[in-house]
């Protein structure tokens, strides 16, 4: 039976019900609705939304229902194992090490999500001018992208980080300049398909200006891509965040974040291993869900471009 | 093709002087200076040090002396110790190829056969249980996985040393923690690439016309196959150079991303520069190798860009 087109066939309604929803159908279902359809049936996908969703509640409502601070210290309390006062311990402070994971997946998640949209903003509004108003101009703007491209940026990041004031305003800079380049080589190719498609030409033919026809009818279109390529960049970008503050260069103390906790759990993994695994899971198991929940929604919103 | 050996080339001397340049200036234009980290020193010999290194220069003039110096190859002396930065890097720089070189190994002698036989017996077990361990592995970071094997393999089954570079022995975790992580994305990109070209029509061909399945595999299929894993080389090259300075932290090994981070701490101008000219000169190359075997490889990607 063509669902697609229930209309072309009368026969269709005469049917013992299906399955499917013939309204929604008939009304037409948006691209999102279909993609939502295909990712439920993804057990995958489905799950991870649920980690995401209980790691959400645990980075951002845990820290309020807790006992303790985060920069609380208690020297009389140092390096406890997990007991029932202190559910993963103490660290080296005596600080409660739950209300850290917590605190420090706060951070962890705020950068990347925060990093992630400016870096969606730089490589969105640059990729789709560059392929809008192509030729020079274009040629020049893609120049630039292949040159940063080509610099080691782990080597430079670094280098601020270490040479000028740490802030967390600099961290984002920092991140959102390396993060931007992919998402606007992504964007122009995309662009340069649809540009060429008969509404695009129509709206030409209407006298909107060239700002408009970007805004409201080419960056509506690449929306898709966009929103599978984000949910990739945000576990980048936390794991860009945590390697810098396991360095010590990201964040800074007193604040925590997974990157932190982990360094200090590999500095004391003779004596307290629970000090490395447990910030080593919840960070795990984040990056995990967002790498497989990125997976399902390519394919789900594109299911041609499944991998086999 | 000497044409386009040629373009690309330039282009890598175009980047690595841009390299030189952003470096150069924005390490000057840092806050601090070289002698300004530790107690204060009294100002006359503070001015007579800068003297003596060049730093009371104006910046332009620094930077075409350094740019002098670097064509002979030196690289100026560290403003911390008395050792000069070619002897730094000279000390610094075997100890971390001699790491990238077992984590390339190690990453391509796991990855390559993984993904191999993954494509070899697509949809069954050995495709299925493989490729959800590369997932996994891709999604551990090195400083994850370091640690984690640390614990493992030094604390608690005490097999290697947890940290430190002195036997040979002390190679098999940092050079492994760097691996792991590649080889997991090897595996993929290798079973994608013999997968895509399985599914074409001059391997049914030989399949008609009788040729036994190992030689279609070996003759016909591995070539074309992993040519995506060469181009991928370029970008693990540079992740694996770069990815020492997470692994040298975690094992205590003395080799140039240490240097690097504690330069970078230090402001020592030279040091900094010498590293991140070194490093970057290594991944360009690296990438500038891996075009042109590629060109090589695959004649049609000759035509793409003129």
């Amino acid at each position: 039976m063509d669902l697609k087109n229930p209309r072309l066939s009368p026969s269709a309604q005469r049917l013992p019900a299906p399955a499917v929803d013939l309204d929604a159908i008939e009304s037409g279902a948006s691209l999102w609705q279909d993609a939502w359809h295909r990712l439920r049936k993804n057990h995958l996908a489905v799950g991870s939304l649920w980690v995401l969703a209980f790691m959400a509640l645990f980075c951002f409502v845990g820290p309020l229902l807790s006992p303790y601070d985060y920069f609380a210290t208690d020297l009389e309390k140092t390096l406890l194992t997990p007991s029932r006062q202190h559910w993963f311990g103490t660290d080296d402070l005596g600080r409660d090490q739950l209300t850290r994971v917590m605190t420090g997946g706060r951070v962890s998640l705020g950068v990347g999500l925060i990093a992630t949209a400016v870096s969606l903003l730089i490589g969105v509004v640059y990729g789709a001018t560059a392929a809008y108003v192509g030729g020079k101009a274009d040629a020049v703007m893609m120049r630039v992208v292949d040159v940063l491209y080509a610099l080691p940026f782990t080597i430079f990041v670094i280098l601020l980080m270490t040479l000028f004031e740490r802030s967390i305003v600099l961290l984002f800079v920092v991140i959102g300049a390396v993060e931007w380049l992919t998402m606007a080589r992504i964007v122009r190719g995309q662009v340069l398909s649809i540009k060429k498609q008969e509404f695009v030409e129509a709206a030409v033919s209407l006298g909107y200006t060239t700002r408009r026809i970007i805004l409201r009818h080419i960056i509506p279109n690449v929306l898709g891509v966009v929103a599978v390529y984000a949910t990739l960049t945000v576990p980048a970008v936390i794991l860009l965040e945590s390697f810098l503050s396991f360095l010590g260069l990201g964040v800074q103390p007193p604040m925590p974040s997974w990157g932190s906790l982990i360094k200090l759990g590999a500095d004391n993994i003779q004596l307290y291993p629970h000090l490395l695994i447990i910030p080593a899971f919840f960070f795990s198991l984040t990056l995990f869900s967002l790498n497989f929940l990125g997976d399902g929604l390519r394919d789900a919103l594109d299911p041609k471009s499944s991998k086999d | 093709m000497f044409k386009f050996i040629g373009r690309r080339v330039a282009q890598s001397v175009i980047v690595l002087f841009v390299i030189i340049t952003v470096t150069f200036f924005m390490v000057r234009f840092a806050p601090g200076d070289p002698f300004s980290a530790e107690r204060k020193m009294p100002e006359h010999i503070k001015q007579s040090l800068m003297a003596h290194y060049g730093l009371d220069q104006p910046l332009l003039v620094q930077y075409g002396r350094y740019l002098g110096n670097l064509l002979k190859g030196d690289l100026g002396p560290s403003f911390t110790g008395t050792r000069s930065v070619n002897q730094i890097l000279a000390a610094a720089f075997p100890v971390s190829l001699e790491l990238g070189g077992w984590a390339l190994l190690i990453a391509l002698g796991i990855g390559l056969p993984v993904g191999i036989v993954a494509a070899v017996f697509r949809n069954t077990l050995a495709d299925y249980i493989p490729m959800s361990m590369a997932m996994v592995g891709i999604c551990l970071p090195t400083f994850v996985l370091g640690p984690i094997l640390a614990l493992v393999f030094g604390v608690w089954l005490g097999w290697f040393n947890v940290s430190g570079w002195f036997m040979p022995l002390d190679r098999v975790l940092p050079a492994t923690t760097i691996g792991l992580v590649y080889a997991a994305v090897i595996a993929r990109i290798t079973r994608g690439g013999m997968l895509e070209v399985l599914s074409q029509d001059f391997i049914r061909t030989a399949q008609a016309k009788g040729v036994p399945f190992p030689r279609i595999i070996v003759v016909h299929t591995l070539k074309g196959g992993l040519l995506p894993v060469v181009s991928f080389l370029g970008p693990a090259l540079a992740g694996i150079i770069s990815g020492s300075f997470v692994v040298e932290t975690i094992f205590q090994i003395p080799g140039m991303g240490r240097e690097f981070v504690n330069s970078a701490f230090n402001r020592d101008y030279t040091l900094v520069l010498g590293t991140v000219i070194l490093y970057a000169a290594l991944i360009t190359a690296a990438n500038l190798l891996v075009d042109v075997v590629q060109v090589v490889l695959n004649p049609r990607l000759r035509f793409e860009d003129s």
